[in-house]
């Protein structure tokens, strides 16, 4: 006993002395996800994304070592906020990837600003006011936001499905209103509606939705869903088990890989369904191709996904766009990340889903694909491509402060009386 | 006297206009006033199914503490872990009811497992046994995570009972003259079926059966019931059994209603936990009455205010606590 003892501090002591030496030519970059609660199962595809990116560069970027070290949080800001500052204060991270949730990115974005040195890349969170109201100098977004993500989906609701009135249901917080703001926003400046009182909020991690099942409305020709992970799941099942018969419009996670590659009973359900977001699973393009391809050499039989979903997406660019200023500044954070942060902001780069580049809140400008669910050559459900808008910003093109005039993002913005 | 013929005459009255408010096709006003009848009348049927899985879960967990005055708050991870073996099992074998019973076995042995091992030896030391379930509740809720990650899982619904049917209920008349019926998941309507037959068959093995009078005795006092030559033991042992299984039993059918996923192992302790506190401890019909109370506010809340409905649960606990400390059928 005391010899194992006396081995294990001997080996710490030579671990101490050798650590200042490795600390010189490794860089470590702290990753943020759900692995917790309703979003678990998007969680592990983000890190996925990750483990992507690395891969691609060997783990090495600017001639240094690359480690990854991983923290958890369950879509809460508090916990996102307990795992980024465990990672950055405790292990000395000085490149954060994450956080995976809007509420989420909103507290870390809040909590960037007190560590000036230290450089937060997000991760898939995607409310709008993380990078449009008092964004933090040192947080990036190189995937876009909810907003954003529903670009074209509104026209196509209202003037090729011609809905003109349609319940929503989605989760109670800031990414749901970003994504409720970018479907509502167009829907009904055409003159669709969509009344306050046929809105339905429900918290995350809600599992029976029976009762909200019941209190839809019967009287629209659609309901809009933004539910994620579990939350979904759960929606779309008990859906298809009540015998519900009005058509869906989703979210861009709620038809998602992490969705569409679940256990549940959804087939009948979601096929059909309009969606719109940063990806589509059937684009026909190299660089897609490519993308997806090593995804399945990567993971497939080994927890993946049938085909990479949204938040290995996200995290895989974000991760990249790390990867490529690094390379750029040579790996010298020495001066507390000024020249990393500078080439981030010019940073412009090929994704596997066309070209991102940032505004000067630091957000992405980036292609955003209109989808609809169908069932694959294999049988999986996948989004097939409808139709790509290219290079969407966050205010649609809208200069800035009037954009700002829309208002922020909430349970009744646009009203759509 | 007095007090008790008020009583009988507010829930006669309370039942005929619930039942007219199931039966009637509403009025204008009413409809006014509470919105539409097919969204009150799921909504209760929802409450009181939902009440029906947390009564399974929930009359386990009174049964042990009833006897044992032992808090097991491992019963959650009982119930998870229930659902998991449940869902193996349905998988390899294709049949949902071999799922259901090889689950109720297995947390059954891993109860008495648990009994005999740990609990035996920290018997009457309270706090010790409520730290220690913790702990357990802890590591399993980690070595779950890692056999059957966090993903959600969800069990095919056996042929039987998938799909919606028609209640003899009618919704509203259409301007046709033709009446709406309305529609409800068949499997909601087998677990309150099966929440009733389970607590009917709890109530009578308890009452009318010669253990179960045994195990009476021994809530009453356990000394005397052991000194009378009653293995006290074995009771204890079938008691935490019947308790565990019925948790892995409610893994199985809540499962399938809903799904199953980390973190299910706490939300069905805490609502456990609320069930009894409001029902009062160690009472079966109490878990029965707390269930239905807890179920019915939670659809309530989430049918008719959506954001905040959370909240009634916890005022109906904190509104319990004030009047009647010891639960609604508790004794002191």
């Amino acid at each position: 006993m005391l010899k194992i003892a006396g081995k294990t501090l001997l080996a710490a002591a030579v671990l101490a002395l050798a650590s200042p030496a490795a600390a010189q030519d490794t860089i470590k970059m702290g990753g943020l996800a759900t692995l917790e609660g309703a979003f678990a199962a998007p969680g592990q595809d983000s890190i996925r994304g990750i483990r992507m990116a690395l891969e691609e560069h060997k783990y090495t970027a600017g001639g240094k070592k690359i480690e990854l070290i991983t923290g958890s949080s369950d879509a809460s800001p508090a916990s996102a906020i307990r795992a980024t500052r465990k990672l950055v204060e405790q292990d000395g991270v000085k490149v954060m990837i994450g956080p995976l949730s809007g509420s989420e990115g909103l507290a870390v974005k809040d909590y960037a600003k007190t560590q000036p040195n230290v450089t937060f890349i997000n991760g898939t969170s995607a409310a709008q006011d993380t990078t449009l109201r008092n964004p933090a100098p040192n947080f990036f977004r190189f995937s876009t936001e909810g907003a954003q993500w529903m670009a074209g989906l509104g026209e196509y609701a209202y003037k090729v499905k011609k809905y003109r009135k349609v319940a929503v249901l989605a989760e109670d917080y800031s990414f749901p209103y970003t994504q409720v703001f970018g479907f509502l926003e167009p829907f009904c400046r055409l003159g669709g509606k969509a009344p306050v009182d046929a809105r339905f909020w429900v918290p995350i991690g809600n599992k029976d939705y029976s009762s909200v099942i019941a209190a839809l409305p019967d009287d629209v020709d659609a309901i809009y869903v933004a539910l994620g992970g579990a939350d979904a799941i759960n929606f779309l099942s008990q859906y298809q088990q009540a015998g519900g018969e009005l058509p869906l419009i989703a979210g861009s996670i709620t038809v998602d890989q992490t969705v569409l590659g679940s256990k549940g009973k959804i087939r009948k359900t979601v096929i059909g369904t309009p969606s719109a977001g940063p990806i589509s699973d059937t684009w026909d393009d190299p660089r897609w191709k490519a993308f997806v391809a090593q995804y399945k050499k990567m993971f497939a039989g080994k927890g993946g996904f049938p085909s990479p979903s949204l938040f290995a997406h996200g995290y895989y660019i974000n991760t990249k766009a790390a990867l490529l200023a690094l390379d750029k500044v040579k790996g010298d954070l020495s001066d507390g990340g000024k020249k990393f942060r500078a080439a981030l902001s010019s940073l412009k780069f090929e994704t596997p889903t066309g070209m991102v580049s940032l505004d000067e809140r630091r957000n992405a400008i980036a292609d955003i694909f209109l989808t609809e669910v169908v069932e694959g050559p294999d049988g999986n459900l996948v989004n097939k491509t409808i139709k790509v808008v290219s290079q969407v910003s966050q205010t649609f093109g809208v200069p800035y402060k009037e954009f700002l005039k829309y208002g922020q993002v909430s349970r009744t913005n646009p009203p759509c009386k | 006297m007095q007090r008790r013929t008020i009583l009988i005459l507010g829930i006669v009255l309370l039942t005929a206009a619930l039942l007219w408010m199931i039966f009637a096709v509403w009025p204008g006003w009413l409809i006014d006033a509470i919105g539409r009848k097919k969204t009150f009348v799921n909504t209760l049927l929802n409450g009181i199914t939902l009440g029906g899985l947390y009564f399974l879960v929930a009359s386990g967990f009174t049964l042990v503490f009833g006897l044992m005055r032992n808090v097991n708050l491992a019963h959650g991870s009982m119930y998870l872990l229930g659902g998991y073996i449940g869902y193996e099992v349905a998988e390899a074998t294709g049949n949902w009811f071999f799922g259901l019973a090889v689950a109720f076995l297995v947390i059954a042995v891993s109860g008495i497992a648990l009994q005999v091992a740990i609990f035996r030896r920290m018997q009457g030391d309270e706090l010790r046994q409520t730290l220690v379930t913790i702990g357990i509740s802890i590591i399993a809720a980690d070595l779950m995570l890692a056999v059957w990650t966090g993903t959600t899982y969800q069990f095919d619904t056996p042929e039987a009972l998938y799909g919606a049917v028609v209640l003899p209920v009618i919704s509203v008349i259409k301007s046709s003259g033709a009446p709406v019926f309305i529609k409800y998941p068949m499997y909601r309507l087998a677990v309150l079926g099966v929440a009733a037959v389970v607590g009917i068959g709890l109530w009578l093995f308890l009452n009318r059966t010669r253990i179960g009078m045994m195990i009476r005795a021994g809530v009453n006092d356990r000394e005397m019931l052991a000194a009378s030559g009653v293995n006290v033991h074995f009771i204890f042992a079938l008691v935490f059994a019947i308790g565990a299984g019925l948790a892995g039993f409610a893994g199985v059918v809540g499962g399938t209603a809903l799904s199953i996923a980390p973190g299910e192992d706490i939300r069905y302790l805490l609502a456990s936990l609320v069930v009894v506190i409001v029902g009062g401890l160690g009472s079966v019909t109490g878990a029965a009455i707390g269930a239905l109370l807890i179920g019915l506010a939670e659809q309530f809340g989430l049918a008719y205010f959506p954001t905040y409905g959370v909240v009634l649960t916890f005022l109906i606990m904190v509104g319990v606590l004030a009047i009647r400390p010891q639960g609604i059928m508790g004794t002191r």
